[in-house]
């Protein structure tokens, strides 16, 4: 029964947002409403469980002295931190001028901010090593790229102003992101959309079984 | 002495002439008195109406009203032909919907539910809004908005007739769906019918997902280094299709690196992917046999923040330095900060994602990339499992029958002939 | 020289540089900046250091990736002191979303949702200001909402950012009339659905707490029905593609978009479709619109970092081909 309980929960309820999109009569058209409430809800108070598990790690591995302990420590002292902070300033822990605001600001969206930004460096890396002109579609590949790197910024009309329009950098930047990568898009997404209907089709149908832990 | 009878008599007579002379003066003058105190109210009213002449709009016309269709009933869609005066720097600077509720057969009071900007001549009330028990009437008001020296504010309006009686009622089924609808039984049957012929036993032709190939020699390397294996499942939450994927997949990896005796590490960044990851992982080490092997340590949760995430799963793999490394699920531009700082290390990296702006980046930073659908098609690939597979083949059926449509929609298209693109139409 | 000695050394600049700026706003300096012909000096010394590095790798001494991370940040961080003007080009779909806004009449209810957070402000922020300002100057009413936690902080900063203009402060906008900040909803492509029958259902109150009713701008607002387009600033989930979805397909929402660098590719095949009235792409698409609107700002002052950076990356890339190139030679002459 520890299997079959949810896989018939599952059908149940898959089969039943299917119908909900095609009926708008009461009460299908509140399906999803009530289902996305419940998420939240459910969500919600899932998150006290990962933060009690994140918690309980670093202190079990602060405590034991484990290697890298001091990683830990400071994840424990940050969430303290904040948390506190965040309780002790009340209600309108969130407005401009508050603590929590202050360290908002000045720790978190700095180190948001440069974690994003480390992307403009691995993104070169990540070109330097893997752009390479290794067989025809691997060309034809970095022909593209050097003509949407270059047509998406000023040097690119700077460097084909001569050229007549329709012809210059950036008009052919414009025409490979207009056409053959929309195309490559819309192929990949269709692609995906069919895989969704099919994984959905099995799993409500209860042949994918792994989620739940597998079995025949 | 006595006075003269006819000197009395003539000066009566003069008496009354002068009396009668003075009651016509003084009603001869009364107007005249009368009219100058009238004379500046009746150039304020002639102003006036003149100000309300020169600013009025004309009023809307032809106004329609109709129970929305394909909804839950509450809903009433009113249209009308817009004031002459509805023009560039016209008198029109928006219109008022009116409603009132049929009380006894009557229209009752009319009040205002919304109101329209200029230059547009339709409004929708929201479901819920009227009742379906009821009838109601309608009117479109043009609000012209004027103002004077002093800055004050005069609005002159026009009403439309009234229109009605109408009742909003839901409807059971959304007929501009029924496309979907077709298309969805459509790629059904094809999944349904190849997972039974597969049932049946008969053998299927799946092409080779090098990726797919590559998990049991990714697997095997972390054993032979006596290293770890991370699976990060993407910063998608248990209600996408990618992670819901990613967890059948870790059932498979699971299973093969309980077999090998290989820890797995699992690093998560939503909570409720944490729960269903551990059962994923409990359930796979008693398949594998090695019920002890499991530990709840195995999948962790970080943080729900997406840079905060990257940044600790960097240091984990800076610091534990993993064998191999799978990304499977949903992710974003924290993709290639995860992907290059795994490939800083020498790992083994596997990715598979749905998301089409992350591909590329998997593609140049790791070692093998599930494209798309190969994200979907990987648990059945590695479970070989008759039945499943059977699906692979129904969904590529499916994907048939759309570049069918592809190509002769692009032919009839060019020779002008809409009627095929129109049937795969969900825009209103 | 140690891979250590050499990541200190690299700290060490970083953090003088950083130093520089903050020195220059405590002194009241002002941004310091080249004169031109020192930009042309430090131009041609990376143009030139570049040829070295390509000579040295038909030489057989390949680069490592640290020093590929030095020239980006060279790339980006010089620029900043330079004061080249550039003409921008302006894209179809720029233009697109711009005529979009200019075609709506005075008076329309223009929706902005900050799908963003401060990690992808660089890109967004700029298109945010820049579509605010051309939505108060056609005299468009201005509904700001977002789907991610700190969207509506960033609406309040555009917001304030725009109001530094007098021309704009001239025209006496009041919060609550003419613009109003609905705030943060949890529940992602929900809120979206349930917005298509009530907005007020997921806003009972703005982001001061007013409620919803007794806000002059959306209290008649009931759903998407009544609002007359909405552009969507996003950068990830929930974003742009929910807001197509169920906005555009389910309840015919006219909308248009602004992303970052990474996900615009994936929308053009929505703007393709028709599902989208314009899309700014980056920041590039952001100096775009600030061209096309005629208000140079953030956008078009960092578009030189983007050129600098994409020429870097793309001498690289050649580099990175001799070396393959030389590499394969190489193995086939031993060969032989």
């Amino acid at each position: 029964m520890r299997q079959e309980i949810p896989l018939l929960i599952t059908a149940i309820v898959g089969i039943g947002f299917v119908i909900q999109y095609f009926i708008p009569h009461w009460p299908f058209s509140r399906m999803s409403d009530w289902f996305s409430d419940w998420f939240s809800i459910v969500g919600a108070c899932a998150i006290i469980l990962g933060a009690l598990n994140l918690l309980k790690m670093s202190i079990e591995k602060t405590y034991r002295r484990k290697e890298d302990w001091g990683y830990a420590a400071v994840i424990i002292g940050t969430f303290l931190l904040m948390t506190v902070i965040g309780i002790a300033e009340g209600r309108g822990f969130r407005n401009p001028g508050t603590s929590f605001d202050w360290l908002y600001n000045y720790v978190y969206i700095p180190l948001s901010a440069t974690m994003f930004a480390i992307l403009a460096f691995f993104v070169a890396s990540a070109s330097y090593r893997a752009f390479r002109a290794r067989n025809f579609e691997a060309t034809l590949l970095l022909i593209a790229a050097f003509f949407v790197m270059i047509g998406r910024v000023p040097v690119g009309h700077t460097l084909s102003s001569f050229m007549p329009v329709g012809w210059q950098l950036s008009d052919l930047a414009s025409w490979v992101m207009t056409y053959p990568q929309t195309a490559g898009q819309r192929a990949i997404m269709i692609g995906i959309g069919l895989g969704i209907v099919s994984t959905s089709l099995r799993i409500i149908l209860g042949l994918e079984r792994a989620h739940i832990g597998g079995g025949k | 002495m006595t006075p003269c009878p006819r000197t009395a008599s003539r000066a009566g007579s003069l008496n009354i002439l002068l009396s009668v002379f003075a009651f016509i003066a003084v009603i001869l003058s009364s107007p005249r008195l009368s009219a100058q105190e009238q004379a500046p109210t009746d150039s304020l009213t002639r102003d006036a109406d003149s100000l309300a002449l020169a600013n009025t709009p004309a009023p809307p016309v032809r106004v329609t009203v109709a129970d929305t269709d394909n909804d839950a009933g509450g809903s009433i869609s009113i249209s009308w032909e817009r004031s002459a005066d509805d023009i560039e720097g016209g008198k029109v600077n928006l219109y008022l919907i009116q409603r009132a509720e049929v009380v006894d057969g009557q229209p009752g009071e009319f009040t205002e539910v919304g109101d329209s900007p200029a230059g547009k001549a339709d409004y929708s009330t929201d479901d819920g809004n009227t009742s379906d028990d009821a009838s109601y009437f309608y009117k479109v008001v043009a609000v012209g908005v004027v103002y004077n020296e002093a800055g004050e504010r005069s609005e002159f309006t026009s009403e439309s007739d009234m229109v009605g009686p109408i009742t909003s009622s839901p409807q059971w089924f959304h007929k501009q769906r029924i496309n979907t609808l077709v298309g969805m039984f459509l790629l059904s049957f094809f999944i349904i019918y190849y997972i039974v012929q597969a049932k049946a036993g008969k053998k299927l032709f799946i092409r080779k997902i090098a990726g797919m190939e590559a998990v049991d020699e990714a697997v095997g390397r972390a054993t032979e280094m006596g290293k770890k294996i991370f699976y990060i499942s993407g910063i998608g939450d248990m209600d996408n299709m990618m992670t819901i994927a990613a967890m059948t997949i870790l059932g498979r990896v699971a299973e093969l690196s309980a077999r090998y005796e290989t820890y797995l590490d699992v690093p998560v960044c939503r909570s409720m992917v944490m729960v269903t990851a551990r059962e994923v992982l409990k359930e796979a080490h008693s398949k594998a046999g090695r019920p002890d092997s499991y530990k709840d340590d195995m999948v962790h949760y970080l943080t729900d923040d997406q840079f905060g995430y990257a940044a600790g799963v960097d240091g984990l793999f800076v610091r534990e330095k993993p064998a191999t490394i799978f990304f499977m699920g949903q992710f974003y531009a924290e993709s290639l900060i995860l992907a290059e700082t795994g490939n800083s290390i020498g790992a083994i990296q596997i990715a598979g994602t749905a998301m089409p702006s992350q591909l590329p980046f998997f593609i140049a930073a790791c070692d093998y990339t599930l494209i798309g659908e190969e994200l979907f098609a990987a648990s059945a690939y590695l479970s070989k499992e008759p039945k499943l597979l059977g699906s692979l083949k129904g969904q590529d059926i499916g994907k048939g029958v759309v570049l069918a449509a592809i190509l002769l929609g692009v032919l009839l298209e060019t020779f002008g002939v809409w009627q095929l693109s129109n049937l795969f139409s969900v825009i209103d | 020289m140690s891979t250590r000695a050499k990541e200190l050394i690299a700290l060490g600049a970083i953090t003088l540089f950083a130093l520089s700026f903050y020195l220059n706003k405590v002194w009241g300096r002002g941004t310091f900046e080249f004169p031109t012909w020192l930009s042309a000096v430090v131009i041609a010394l990376i143009g030139l250091s570049l040829l070295w590095i390509l000579v040295l790798t038909l030489k057989g001494r390949l680069i490592e990736r640290r020093v590929v991370f030095v020239y980006v940040g060279f790339a980006v961080a010089l620029p900043l002191f330079m004061s080249f003007s550039q003409k921008i080009t302006i894209s179809p779909e720029v233009y697109q979303l711009h005529d979009a806004l200019m075609e709506l009449p005075a008076g329309s209810k223009v929706l902005i949702s900050f799908d963003y957070d401060p990690p992808s402000a660089p890109e967004l922020q700029p298109m945010a200001e820049s579509i605010i300002r051309v939505c108060f100057e056609k005299d468009l009413k201005v509904i700001v909402m977002g789907l991610w936690p700190q969207g509506p902080q960033q609406a309040n900063l555009a917001l304030e950012k725009v109001f530094q203009d007098s021309a704009i402060v001239a025209k006496n906008l009041q919060y609550g009339k003419d613009y109003v900040n609905l705030g943060f909803q949890a529940g992602n492509e929900f809120v979206i659905q349930r917005m298509g029958s009530s907005f007020e259902s997921m806003f009972p109150s703005d982001y001061e707490g007013t409620p919803y009713k007794e806000i002059p701008l959306v209290r008649n607002v009931r759903n998407f029905s009544n609002v007359d387009f909405s552009v969507n600033l996003s950068a990830g989930f929930p974003g742009t593609v929910e807001w197509v979805q169920i906005a555009v397909d389910r309840y015919g929402l006219p909308m248009g978009a602004g992303n970052t660098a990474v996900q615009a590719p994936v929308m053009y095949a929505y703007l393709n479709a028709g599902q989208l009235e314009g899309l700014l792409g980056g920041m590039s698409g952001a100096a775009e619109f600030e061209a096309v609107a005629e208000y140079q700002a953030k956008g078009t002052k960092f578009m030189l970092s983007q050129s600098f950076a994409h020429v870097v990356v793309i001498a690289f890339v050649i580099i990175g081909n001799v070396a393959f190139f030389r590499s394969g030679r190489k193995s086939k002459l031993r060969g032989n």
